[in-house]
């Protein structure tokens, strides 16, 4: 199980994959915004989303949990 | 000269803007959002409204509640600073339809300058040379054939955009249909309009800029060069006047066809004309801000004018009294950004400044929008602070700049002090030999 945790606080701008998706290694799960930047979160590794935590235009704090990946 | 001027931006350039109007005995009228609610530049205004909730779509982007503000305040002028509405025409429209006046160029120079692709074309038409790209929208079906018309390495770059955001570099033919559908969804969400076009990458380039006033008679001023090649994420990061790389013979080039071809465009007010200086000495053309420049502290340490001075000024209908020597810079100035970032991986970081100690001195200049005690938010731009310095030379004003780096001090959160001293350290950056190219290769 491998958690993706919010790298820092932002809103979370666009979600890319919906639970029981499978990534490849580096693909891009969401797409964070902080300070008018960017900034994508990749998959560190491949596997399944099992869970979302994230939600389209919440604001996370850093190190908030975001999806879970198996 | 005006009463009373709102000021439609936040942060540094708010308290900057306001200084100068002080100076001049003008009131001034500040607007905020709910995270600003106690911000520098809301206590120093003489008056502030509350505009909405954080995200700047729902504050200071909310052209109706600024231009309620200064109606109800009886605001004369708005000055819209860099950023936010500062380049958006149909604020400037809109202002002059509720009798206020715009601090800045016509709405019509301001929307052909921002449809970067349509500046391109008026730009090649006004003699000035451009960057080799595409013209028009690109067509997805026919990318290889765009791109094969501007050649690799290229740029892909929104039409409507700016600072960098949406911009990505791409080197290998196979990675340009996703880096072109990338560029879109960002250009949609940040500019509302997905329009791109490709751009010629040029390598080891000196971006040069040239500072240029349009005055109510109509000539045009320039006030000397910058030189802003030291970038990070396409964003500026040190920008120094004069520019190390120019010569006398391109100084004087570079700024005469800026000042004869905004002057056949009939331009008014403040506006930076961007350029690219590739190694063969060749310049482009690159974008017009129509705007107040971030680095624009750096003209006025050399150059002893007040920019926002001028500003208003033109905007109030003076034809400004400058000697013709104006533009001839006395001595060096050098400014650095200090960002709320991780200064290793350059990532943005907010949080609370606990203690922030700025360095003084003779030539030593300090602009921000936040004391110790203030939160950067992850709602607006990680700029803290610029420091600006001045010598009588630029070696001098290196070592200024290094010294005042070293004084600086900034807890709670990080930042890119140390980054930033890391550069001022770098031989490249001592000697004045560095290009764009030059934090990618010192950051590996």
């Amino acid at each position: 199980m491998e958690e993706i945790k919010a790298p820092m606080a932002g809103t979370v701008l666009e979600i890319l994959v919906a639970v029981g998706d499978s990534v490849a290694q580096e693909d891009e799960l969401l797409i964070l915004e902080s300070m008018k930047m960017e900034i994508p979160v990749e998959a560190p590794a491949a596997g399944t989303v099992v869970s979302i935590a994230a939600t389209e235009g919440d604001p996370v704090q850093e190190d908030d949990l975001l999806m879970t990946l198996e | 000269m005006f009463e009373r001027v709102l000021i439609a931006n936040r942060g540094e350039i708010a308290v900057r803007i306001g200084r100068t109007c002080r100076e001049l005995g003008i009131a001034t009228h500040a607007v905020y959002s709910d995270a600003d609610q106690t911000a520098l530049h809301v206590r120093l205004a003489d008056g502030a409204t509350r505009i909405g909730p954080p995200p700047v779509a729902e504050s200071y982007l909310n052209i109706s509640a600024i231009l309620d503000a200064a109606v109800a305040n009886h605001c004369d002028a708005i000055h819209p600073g860099y950023g936010l509405l500062s380049e958006n025409p149909e604020f400037a429209r809109a202002c002059g339809e509720r009798g206020i006046t715009f601090i800045g160029p016509s709405a019509e120079h301001i929307d052909l300058m921002g449809h970067k692709n349509q500046a391109r074309a008026e730009m090649i038409k006004l003699d000035f040379p451009v960057i080799p790209g595409t013209s028009g929208d690109l067509d997805d079906e026919r990318l290889d054939a765009h791109a094969a018309e501007v050649g690799y390495p290229l740029l892909v770059k929104a039409s409507r955009g700016g600072g960098g955001i949406g911009m990505a570099i791409v080197e290998d033919p196979e990675k340009l249909a996703r880096a072109v559908k990338r560029a879109r969804s960002t250009a949609r969400r940040s500019f509302g309009s997905d329009e791109l076009y490709l751009e010629k990458q040029i390598r080891s380039a000196h971006h040069v800029e040239v500072q240029v006033f349009g005055l109510p008679d109509g000539t045009v001023r320039h006030l000397g060069e910058r030189e802003c090649s030291v970038q990070r994420r396409h964003q500026k990061v040190i920008e120094e006047a004069p520019a190390p790389v120019a010569t006398p013979e391109l100084r004087m080039e570079l700024s005469q066809r800026a000042v004869e071809s905004m002057q056949r465009l009939g331009y008014r007010n403040a506006g930076t004309v961007e350029c690219l200086l590739g190694d063969d000495g060749q310049y482009y053309f690159i974008e017009m801000n129509t705007r107040l420049q971030v680095e624009h502290p750096v003209t006025e340490m050399v150059t002893g004018l007040d920019l926002v001075e001028l500003q208003l000024r033109i905007a109030a209908g003076e034809n400004l009294d400058l000697p013709t020597d104006a533009h001839k810079p006395t001595g060096h100035a050098i400014e650095a950004r200090i960002y709320a970032e991780d200064s290793e991986t350059l990532m943005p970081a907010p949080g609370t400044i606990t203690l922030f100690a700025v360095p003084s001195g003779d030539g030593i200049r300090i602009d921000t929008g936040v004391e110790s005690g203030d939160e950067i938010s992850p709602f607006y731009d990680p700029l803290i602070a610029k420091l600006i310095v001045w010598a009588d030379d630029r070696a001098a004003a290196v070592q200024k700049l290094a010294d005042a780096l070293d004084t600086l001090e900034l807890r709670g959160i990080r930042s890119n002090v140390d980054f930033l001293r890391r550069i001022v350290a770098a031989p490249e950056f001592r000697d004045g030999l560095y290009d764009t190219d030059f934090i990618d290769q010192f950051m590996h």
